[in-house]
């Protein structure tokens, strides 16, 4: 054939199916966010037009640099929580364990969780953390506190504490999937080479675990920087992050403004994902 | 039995505590779902009844739960459907090399990755602005596929890094066209794994909330018809929901796991032999 060879032909035409999703549900809507981005509203309507009136109100608002700098807060220390937390569940798992079947049903232990329900799973703090929560009655029993925290509920704290609940598995497994693929000999390397336990972690283990901790950093990342449930439900809509301003101006009809906030803040994950994968091959690590 | 170093135990002792906090909550609900017909939402438990599981049953006087299910579980299997399908399709495309699939894979990898409200809000600007009405069927229905093909084709990236071509190979040599190889060869090895892919197409739309928000139309899904619960009910008949959906979620992550296991089994047991004498 002329110029296009045969594999490539081939090549798109078993992969169409997967284009034409991608195409009509994923480009297509970003190319009309950003067309609409720069529209206007009138009172009745959002009318075409070229015009920076929303990025202008966007950035000139001390709401906006706020907001930003809420919803960065929000994912370093959910970052920080998940990786501790997931990196020494997957180390625990795939350097402990030594029954592969027992490795196996704790690892599903794990992930099941993942296959449920979001907002289920957020609902179900309530009843530990509300005011007359199984937390707060345990503190008072042990006589820790004289009257009920206020602060579990409704707060950021509850907020962070979904966060890590929903998102440590998205650490864990790609953690765990790298962890599994060094070579145990490199161990027994360190080991008869007079390395402590904890040398050969944090000089073999750490180092080899990089790719996994990457795509978990991506993964967790890039779930609260585009989240807007979590932060409405957990915080019973007194925080806010950029996820939250973005669907109250869907709730207002406020398209431009929404779709506006969803450039900046499509550019900024982007960005984020664009540095951390300098550190990583992504299909290698499959 | 060989001894275990200490950190053994406290990384157990810790373990444990890490699956207390993710199933902990979750079985709090189940437990005060059978709260007493005076209870309310949280603890103490006063008295237990079914209250709440018969409410859940009756005329709704909020919304259309039973609607939503059944909408919510059909949804489910057409995008589990479809993930597999066309996961499969595009796996057997990124196994050779063509022009432009370096571009295709950040397409899909972006797709995983772009916060879930722009798909929503793309979607439902694009249907308006077309003067269609959003529908889950439509657009809901391809903008769950946006959630569920990234993960199936990073699936099938898994799977075929680690199939065996000499298999193929011999199937070529006894004379098997391409598509006989598939039907005959590839898919019956790679079964198990597409299992994998349709639970997970499966239950990430059965869940699915961001990406549906806006695309769902005047008909909800579940967790869209949950989500609005919790801003008007404020009794443990939402627990009662809670419990019954995450029971049938495991249900289906139960079936799926089963049958994972039966044909890992199946194949072990009729696989070839080839390889295994001295």
């Amino acid at each position: 054939m002329n110029g296009v060879s045969r594999a490539t032909v081939t090549g798109w035409l078993l992969a169409s199916p997967l284009v034409v999703v991608l195409a009509g549900f994923l480009v297509l809507p970003i190319i009309t966010i950003v067309v609409v981005s720069f529209w206007q509203t009138t009172e009745f309507a959002i009318v075409p037009a070229f015009s920076f009136e929303n990025y202008e109100f966007l950035f000139g608002s001390a709401v906006t640099w706020k907001v930003f700098a809420a919803t960065f807060r929000y994912a370093v220390i959910t970052w920080a929580l998940t990786l501790s937390i997931g990196f020494t569940v997957a180390y625990y798992l795939a350097f402990h364990i030594r029954s592969q079947n027992v490795q196996i049903a704790l690892f599903l232990l794990c992930t099941i969780p993942f296959w449920t329900s979001n907002i289920i799973r957020m609902i179900s703090w309530i009843p530990f953390l509300g005011r007359n929560g199984l937390a707060n009655q345990t503190l008072l029993d042990w006589g820790m506190i004289d009257e009920p925290v206020e602060w579990l509920l409704y707060s950021d704290f509850s907020v962070i504490l979904a966060f890590v609940h929903l998102y440590t598995l998205f650490m864990v497994v790609p953690i765990f999937n790298t962890m599994m693929r060094i070579d145990r000999k490199l161990l027994e390397a360190a080991r008869d080479g007079g390395a402590s336990g904890f040398q050969t972690l944090v000089h073999v283990i750490l180092p080899l675990t990089k790719p996994g901790i990457m795509i978990g950093t991506i993964f967790v990342l890039t779930l609260v920087m585009g989240d807007f449930i979590t932060v409405r439900f957990m915080s019973g809509s007194q925080s806010a992050n950029v996820g939250r301003l973005i669907s109250n101006d869907i709730g207002l009809l406020q398209y431009p403004s929404a779709s506006a906030t969803a450039v900046v803040l499509l550019c900024t994950v982007l960005i984020m994902i664009a540095i951390l994968l300098r550190f990583v091959n992504i299909r290698k690590e499959l | 039995m060989e001894h275990r170093p200490r950190s053994f135990y406290v990384l157990t002792a810790f373990f444990c505590l890490f699956v207390l906090f993710l199933y902990g909550p979750t079985l709090t609900i189940a437990i005060l779902s059978f709260q007493g017909e005076s209870g309310g939402l949280t603890f103490p438990m006063r008295g237990v009844s079914l209250n709440w599981f018969r409410e859940l049953f009756q005329q709704q006087a909020v919304g259309d739960i039973w609607g939503a299910f059944r909408r919510s579980f059909a949804l489910g299997l057409m995008v589990m459907v479809t993930t597999v399908v066309v996961s499969v399709m595009a796996g057997l495309a990124f196994r050779k090399r063509f022009a432009g699939a370096g571009v295709l894979f950040y397409v899909t990898i972006a797709s995983l990755v772009i916060p879930s409200i722009l798909v929503s809000l793309g979607v439902g600007l694009i249907f308006g602005q077309a003067g269609l009405t959003v529908h889950w069927a439509t657009s809901g229905f391809g903008s769950q596929l946006t959630w569920t093909l990234p993960f199936g084709l990073l699936i099938m990236f898994a799977v075929f890094n680690r199939f065996d071509p000499s298999y193929e190979e011999a199937a070529r040599d006894q004379g098997a066209s391409p598509w006989q190889t598939v039907r005959h060869v590839v898919l019956p090895i790679i079964a198990p794994s597409l299992i994998g892919v349709a639970l997970f197409g499966f239950t990430l739309s059965y869940d699915e909330f961001a990406r549906t928000l806006l695309t769902a139309g005047s008909y909800n899904t579940l967790p869209l018809e949950i989500f609005g619960m919790t801003t008007n009910v404020t009794t443990p008949v939402i627990y009662a929901l809670g419990t019954l959906t995450t029971l049938f979620s495991f249900l289906i992550i139960g079936v799926f796991l089963l049958t994972v296991w039966m044909l890992a089994r199946r194949q072990a047991r009729l696989g070839s032999d080839a390889g295994m004498g001295v």
